[in-house]
């Protein structure tokens, strides 16, 4: 069966293309991209999006649609007109909570929710329980999500055995089973000798390791500190205690030239710190997430645990550095830090409340209308935030450090070279999104099990409206194809 | 809905003659002032509690204690109001227990302000005996209430409002009956 | 009624968290009806019958017997029905979540809840789930709104008015509420703040609410017509904000010789329990100028005021 996405503005910064092209799809894979007669043997006509507005709903040309006769050999046309066509979005940051807090969010359910929200590709962490520290764990995250069989899952190994901050993990096995980077995400790697070590490790098999930066010592508090804490009356934590922790990991960076990825950089001193090190030459990355770029602290005066989140949300300078970083270049990607929870979390007092966002499902739509939109952001610029970004991220850079492979199975992180493009050979892969599309934000309606959003209620233009994994259609108009809501 | 002047029933001459009869009134009943305190029901009850102390000192030569008692917080239908009116100070700086007060409100209808009235004085202390002066009777009583002191008897309709103003308060002295209308 | 009904917009409000978003009409209105509410305290019979079957309840996750038997007087002087939930006996101790706990008391009846809580925003977030209207008797390290109103009037009674006045408030400004809605109930008004506590006890971004800050006693008392000392938690000590208290002591108590440096007829303010000879010297409490006493009369009144204000005028008549 084969998938021709028909007239929309195809975006793929990996190829440099950005103009209306088609994309054919044929066996899973891109089969190719530019101006692609329809052929004779049509199939089924969709729409990507079921608000393509009057015309087109007409279809693509004036070919009448038949019926859905599903040969080996029909096609089936998408029409992509006012839309934009990308390589599948992957998400680098997000917590899918299986095993242990299926309460919150399970396998199944992150992939639904990613789907709906337009990634192809998601990286979850590791703060499980038990914590992805091993193979098994890795493994059965891998297997889960096979079967869910939505979208790829790429699990990300703990840094610490349990996340404790103290053992090494063994890291070749959770490269072994798959795993594309190490993270302790969700609590710092307080000791700088166990840092230092796990850089060092990592060279070994030239993974990132993707580093939740927060000096645990300064961060006791609510949200960000600032005249809106002190308005607020709630304890803050200084941007420093972040910045403290970037600078810290950066120079052991390098010290051990090995590669490094801040995890949701909130502050302009993370950001200068990352600029400096970006200009020393050293592998160092960073993602930003859309809750940092679209909302300030100001947002925690209603005292919404909504808004209750790790790092805490920045006082508007940040937020403006933050955008700046964003579009000029020194972000290397927008990732979602999806963390999701159940309500009891969050239907408390704020001191008591779980830091966290349930954000994958608003992800395209925050950055479109808050970034976008108003001009902040260059459109192909978001896109290759969402693609090439992250994909550079998770690439294996073994090769590059010329050291001997210490692993055999890299079949995952070959796939990878492929990731976030549209070349020819390539997993088809693809997220459509209608730049237009104008909808409310109705947490009751997330696939996700966490309802936690602060920006429930917002109206915002420009949502996924297709999500292709593999040649497959998971996802259309934000509701996922083939299940039952 | 706004109100219209229908007629006027009392100017200043009349309303003076009036007080000057109820102050009469006030000391024969009393057998003079001994004893008697005059306390006037904010708002318009004041200024006329006042008058009636300065009238009966310019017929008995004697000035009685005078006061001005707030009801609000006495009020029944506190809970069916949109909007709470505004507390003032009770003004009542003699002790009244044992005297003969002599409560002054400017218009009597259902009886619920004296009620209240009555309520709020004697939570100031056990007077001897509570007597009640109005310059307007206007009916529709809705408790056994019954004025001892009456300036002057207006049958009136549900509809019309009394309007009495006084020069403390209003500029001037006149007691008028409006309607309202659309 | 033959009286006139200057009627007011308070008592749309639902409840009361923090003078931060409080108008000045609304304000001037508390303080005002706060002056016939004092008046009834003074006489023999301090009841009126105005919230007769009305249903108050207070609930302190911290313990301040003085500021919930403040609130119990007021309402009783009011002849609402007043009872506590004794937090400590109750299952919130048994790890009921607070807004079950809230639903259980609505469930009771009573019209007003009148919560202090150590979390900051917590009566706001009960506010959101209860049909109750809230006061807010202290709210972590946010707002003790009715502190502030009951300092306010104090000081109006002194001073006669409030615009133009210089205040200084002396302490723990970081996790002080009653700074806080001090700071901004006295700013609506036109006072000129100022802040003095150790650097490490100071907030960010006070010159932004139009406050002055001073790290030295001296420097924040110079001219000023009312100083405000608040009490110093000593477990503050423990995280380190001061070294000890008798190096507080030595640096911010409020002393005579700190006084001579104010306006004439400067008066003292402290929200109680003070601790003598730590945050302010025995002198000073003792004097004529220190008002704390009167700010406990002050404080009954003021919560009279604000019952009377807030529990007036049909519950189905209330802005959600």
């Amino acid at each position: 069966m084969r998938l021709l996405l028909k007239g929309g503005r195809v975006i793929d910064p990996a190829n440099g293309i950005d103009g209306a092209l088609d994309v054919l799809i044929q066996d899973g894979r891109i089969a190719a991209v530019g101006d692609i007669p329809q052929g004779p043997e049509i199939g089924t006509c969709l729409d990507a999006g079921l608000d393509a507005g009057p015309g087109a709903n007409a279809g693509p040309g004036s070919v009448p649609c038949s019926s859905s006769s599903r040969s080996d050999h029909s096609t089936t046309i998408v029409n992509c007109r006012g839309k934009i066509v990308c390589p599948g979005f992957i998400d680098l940051h997000a917590h899918l909570r299986e095993p242990g807090y299926e309460y919150k969010e399970d396998i199944a359910s992150g992939s639904r929710a990613a789907a709906a929200g337009g990634f192809t590709t998601i990286c979850c962490m590791p703060n499980t329980n038990p914590v992805i520290d091993n193979g098994a764990v890795a493994g059965f995250v891998r297997r889960r999500a096979q079967e869910v069989g939505l979208v790829n899952v790429l699990p990300i190994g703990a840094i610490t055995k349990k996340q404790a901050g103290e053992e090494l993990a063994e890291m070749g096995e959770l490269v072994a089973a798959g795993c594309v980077a190490v993270s302790d995400d969700g609590k710092p790697v307080m000791r700088s000798d166990v840092m230092r070590h796990a850089l060092e490790y990592s060279r070994l098999f030239g993974i990132p390791v993707l580093s939740h930066c927060e000096d645990a010592n300064l961060s006791d508090g609510q949200m960000h500190e600032g005249y809106y804490s002190t308005v607020y009356g709630l304890k803050g934590i200084p941007a420093e205690a972040e910045e403290i922790m970037v600078a810290r990991d950066i120079v052991l960076a390098r010290l051990t030239r090995a590669r490094l990825h801040i995890c949701h950089v909130s502050t302009k001193g993370a950001l200068e710190a990352v600029r400096q090190a970006k200009a020393l030459g050293l592998p160092v990355t960073c993602e930003a997430t859309p809750h940092h770029l679209a909302l300030t602290d100001e947002a925690v005066g209603s005292y919404d645990t909504d808004t209750k989140v790790n790092p805490p949300l920045r006082s508007a300078e940040h937020v403006q550095a933050l955008r700046e970083a964003l579009a000029s270049g020194l972000v290397d990607c927008i990732a979602t830090d999806h963390a999701p929870h159940h309500i009891e979390s969050k239907d408390c007092e704020y001191g008591l409340a779980s830091c966290g966002i349930s954000g994958i499902e608003t992800a395209i739509a925050v950055i479109m209308d808050r970034l976008v939109r108003p001009g902040l952001l260059d459109v192909a610029k978001m896109v290759s935030l969402f693609t090439t970004g992250p994909a550079g991220i998770i690439e294996s850079r073994q090769a590059a450090d010329g050291m001997d492979q210490g692993t055999s199975d890299l079949t995952a992180n070959q796939a990878a070279a492929y990731r976030g493009a549209l070349t020819p050979g390539a997993p088809a892969d693809v997220t459509i999104i209608d730049p237009e599309l104008a909808r409310t934000v109705n947490p009751r309606q997330f696939y996700s099990r966490g309802k936690n959003t602060p920006f429930k209620g917002m109206e915002l233009t420009g949502w996924p409206c297709m999500t292709i994994v593999g040649g497959r259609i998971v996802a259309q108009d934000g509701r996922v194809v083939g299940q039952t809501d | 809905m706004k109100l219209r002047d229908k007629n006027q029933i009392m100017d200043e001459m009349s309303m003076k003659r009036a007080l000057t009869r109820i102050a009469h009134e006030i000391i024969e009943a009393n057998k003079g002032v001994q004893g008697v305190a005059v306390v006037g029901i904010r708002r318009r009850g004041g200024p006329l509690a006042f008058r009636l102390a300065d009238l009966i000192e310019s017929i008995e030569g004697v000035r009685p204690p005078v006061g001005v008692l707030d009801i609000t917080l006495y009020r029944d239908d506190l809970t069916a109001l949109a909007n709470q009116p505004q507390v003032h100070r009770t003004e009542v700086h003699f002790d009244i227990t044992g005297m003969s007060i002599v409560l002054v409100d400017d218009v009597i209808y259902t009886g619920r302000t004296v009620r209240a009235g009555l309520d709020a004085l004697i939570d100031l202390g056990r007077p001897k005996r509570i007597q009640l002066a109005v310059l307007i009777d206007r009916g529709h009583r809705e408790l056994p209430i019954k004025p001892d002191f009456v300036g002057k008897n207006v049958p009136t309709s549900r509809e019309e409002v009394v309007s009495v103003c006084v020069r403390e308060i209003d500029g001037d002295d006149k007691v008028t009956i409006q309607e309202l209308v659309p | 009624m033959g009286i006139s009904a200057q009627s007011t917009q308070f008592n749309r409000r639902k409840d009361l968290l923090g003078l931060k978003d409080v108008s000045n009409e609304e304000i001037e209105l508390i303080l005002n009806t706060a002056i016939p509410m004092k008046d009834i305290i003074g006489r023999e019979i301090k009841k009126v019958p105005t919230l007769r079957g009305k249903g108050m309840i207070t609930v302190f996750y911290e313990n301040s017997t003085r500021t919930r038997t403040s609130f119990e007087l007021a309402g009783k002087y009011l002849s609402a029905d007043t009872s506590n939930l004794a937090v400590s006996t109750s299952s919130v101790q048994k790890g009921e979540t607070l807004r079950d706990t809230i639903k259980t008391l609505e469930m009771m009846g009573p019209d007003i809840l009148v919560m202090r809580h150590g979390m900051t925003g917590a009566p706001h977030y009960v506010a959101q789930n209860t049909s109750m209207r809230v006061i807010n008797a202290g709210d972590g390290t946010n707002e003790h709104p009715t502190q502030a109103l009951l300092d306010m009037f104090s000081i109006r009674e002194h001073k006669g008015r409030l615009a133009g006045l210089k205040v200084a408030i002396v302490g723990d400004i970081l996790h002080s509420r009653v700074a806080r809605s001090n700071i901004y109930g006295l700013a609506k008004f036109g006072c000129e703040i100022r802040v003095a506590g150790p650097p490490t006890m100071i907030p960010p971004g006070l010159d932004h609410l139009g406050v002055k800050v001073c790290f030295n006693l001296k420097d924040a008392i110079r001219d000023v017509d009312v100083v405000n000392v608040l009490r110093i938690q000593r477990e503050r000590q423990q995280t380190g904000l001061f070294p000890s208290l008798e190096e507080y002591s030595e640096l911010y108590m409020l002393r005579p010789e700190h006084l001579s440096l104010a306006a004439d007829n400067a008066i003292v303010l402290h929200p109680g329990p003070i601790n003598r000879g730590v945050e302010i010297s025995t002198d000073i409490a003792d004097s004529d100028t220190a008002v704390i006493n009167e700010q406990v009369t002050n404080g009954v009144a003021v919560r009279m005021a604000l019952l009377f204000l807030m529990m007036g005028g049909r519950r189905d008549e209330i802005a959600a």
